[in-house]
């Protein structure tokens, strides 16, 4: 009997053996690989450790500063109104007796289906100088002169926001609507008996009882937000200048556009990890003490 | 009062509505409009359709991009399948301390950036030789601690009876795995493969990084490398995005449930 259990035990580390083997060699171990990549120095493949230079150096790369500043600009503006977004048309999808809401829901969520690539270069071609959405703002008599949307430090990335948040708002709200689908009914009766009014009710109970479903998609669309590259990248290429580039897409630059710089791009791609690790745990932290 | 709500409601998501599907009616006409008439905002559909879509079979190799997408998304889904399933049901069938110890440590590669796995795993594919290769691109993201999770967290619902029977008919472990669990678990496989299909025929950084001739570009790296062209041609672009864009439609509409069911996972 015990024998028998003895191998039970050993086919249950057979079965997950393999997959884990694999997540420890393309994961942890390029990691780790990265990590020592990021205290040497070279070209070709011949690479000496030069202590902490490089990470001496990340503190006075202007273009370092640039795609850091512009990356969490985007984690700042676009995260929240993504998720607020996605929460109030979830709240308004919600709705039991509402009419059309399975065509609305379908709608909003299709952007997803689309690739990252596709999408950038439909906004790319949309935000053109003489292209459509300048042609709508003149006739509604909103602006004179046609934007040069991608030409501009600043109207470039209001660009790269608002794609980014057509792809990914239905995302989110799917999530928030399936969650919001588990609350019980009758605590809104009850609330509206009490007087309380649909918008108190969206701050004062949906919003705390979706708290777990909150944190993760801010969790996720954090990490996302600063690993943007796609976008970016077939948008406006980082430009103009070096004003929408982002970290990730300085990275590739470093490895694959200029002079291969492993190492250095190494480095540079520590400072996603210690992003993503600290704002996860701020994340955590503020969401859990509120409990 | 009330009326007066519903209609700002219906506004509002109507408003939001076309803001989602400008979009993709915005690629459709596109696709028979010239370059310049793009740019200028044209909406009416024009006809250039048979010109834009000759001028990009002749610009690309566009069935070859199209069978390797297909390729890796196919083979890529069907490993990522049996891999993913056979360790979310070996960690909670066999559950064991040692094993969710092992679990919770996977989990943490969910929180690494890909741009800091890149590089040293360009060189680990460079080194092996499978630069440029459809190999390269499936491999990596084959196993991924969410996937893993996904079929864990099914399998707590799958029931254990049935293993049970099955033992006292006399089948082996792995039997019981590929004759008793797969077949049940069909409505889950699909969801998993939705998404990792998707996953797979979307991906650009990756692909982008390991394939480096036109014969073995994928449909997003033509897309990618046709508009950051000095003169791009969006008629001919748009006729490749809706290429890229309607096997993912498709299935979207087939199987929207398993869809979202798929992308919720392991959240319920």
């Amino acid at each position: 009997m015990k024998s028998k259990w003895k191998n039970a035990s050993l086919t249950g580390w057979l079965f997950v053996a393999v997959p884990a083997g694999l997540i420890l060699l393309f994961s942890f171990y390029p990691m780790y690989q990265s990590l020592l990549l990021s205290f040497q120095s070279g070209k070709g493949s011949v690479y000496n450790y030069v202590g902490f230079n490089n990470y001496v150096r990340l503190f006075s790369d202007p273009i370092f500063k640039q795609a850091t500043f512009n990356t969490l600009l985007y984690l700042a503006i676009q995260v929240p109104i993504m998720l607020i977004l996605g929460l109030v048309i979830a709240n308004l999808l919600n709705k039991p007796n509402l009419r059309f809401k399975g065509f609305y829901r379908t709608a909003i969520f299709l952007p997803c289906v689309t690739s990252l690539v596709s999408y950038s270069i439909l906004f790319k071609s949309i935000f053109a100088v003489d292209g459509i959405v300048n042609q709508l703002l003149m006739k509604m008599n909103m602006i004179d002169v046609p934007i040069a949307w991608l030409l501009d430090p600043v109207w470039s990335r209001v660009v790269i926001i608002v794609a980014i948040t057509w792809r990914w708002t239905g995302y989110n709200m799917i999530f928030y609507l399936s969650a919001m689908q588990n609350i019980d009914p009758s605590i809104y009766e009850a609330a509206s008996i009490d007087g309380a009014s649909k918008t108190r009710q969206l701050f004062t109970m949906t919003v705390p009882l979706l708290k777990p479903i909150i944190l993760l998609t801010m969790i996720t669309s954090t990490s996302s937000t600063l690993q943007l590259f796609d976008e970016v990248v077939n948008i406006t290429a980082g430009g103009p200048g070096n004003a929408t580039m982002t970290i990730s897409q300085y990275i590739y630059n470093l490895s694959f556009m200029y002079t291969p710089n492993f190492g250095y791009a190494a480095t540079v791609s520590y400072a996603i990890v210690f992003m993503v690790a600290v704002l996860a745990f701020i994340q955590m932290k503020v969401a859990g003490d509120k409990k | 009062m009330k009326r007066i709500r519903l209609m700002m409601v219906h506004t509002f998501l109507i408003l939001a509505t076309v803001c989602s599907l400008f979009p993709f009616l915005w690629m459709l006409v596109g696709m028979t409009n010239s370059s310049s008439d793009i740019v200028k905002g044209k909406l009416k559909i024009g006809n250039m359709l048979s010109t834009n879509i000759n001028k990009l079979l002749e610009i690309t190799s566009l069935g070859n991009s199209f069978k390797m997408s297909l390729m890796i998304a196919v083979i890529g889904t069907l490993c990522t399948l049996v891999l993913c399933s056979m360790a979310g049901y070996g960690f909670e069938i066999y559950r064991t301390k040692g094993k969710d110890r092992l679990f919770g440590v996977l989990l943490l590669s969910m929180m690494m950036p890909f741009a800091a796995v890149m590089i040293p795993m360009f060189r680990m594919f460079s080194q092996a030789g499978l630069l440029n290769t459809s190999t390269a691109v499936i491999l990596p993201s084959m196993t991924t601690a969410f996937m893993i999770f996904f079929f864990m967290q099914n399998t707590k619902s799958f029931p254990r009876e049935l293993l049970q029977a099955g033992r006292v008919d006399g089948l082996g472990e792995w039997s019981l795995f590929f004759r008793i669990f797969v077949p049940t678990m069909k409505p889950i496989y699909a969801a998993a493969s939705i998404i990792t299909f998707m996953n797979y025929w979307n991906s650009f950084m990756w692909p982008l990084i390991v394939l480096q001739t036109q014969d073995k570009k994928t449909l997003p790296l033509v897309v990618s490398s046709l508009a950051s062209s000095y003169n791009p041609d969006y008629g001919v672009i748009m006729v490749a995005i809706v290429i890229t864009t309607v096997p993912t439609l498709v299935i979207f509409f087939l199987m929207q449930k398993q869809f979202v069911q798929g992308m919720l996972g392991s959240v319920k």
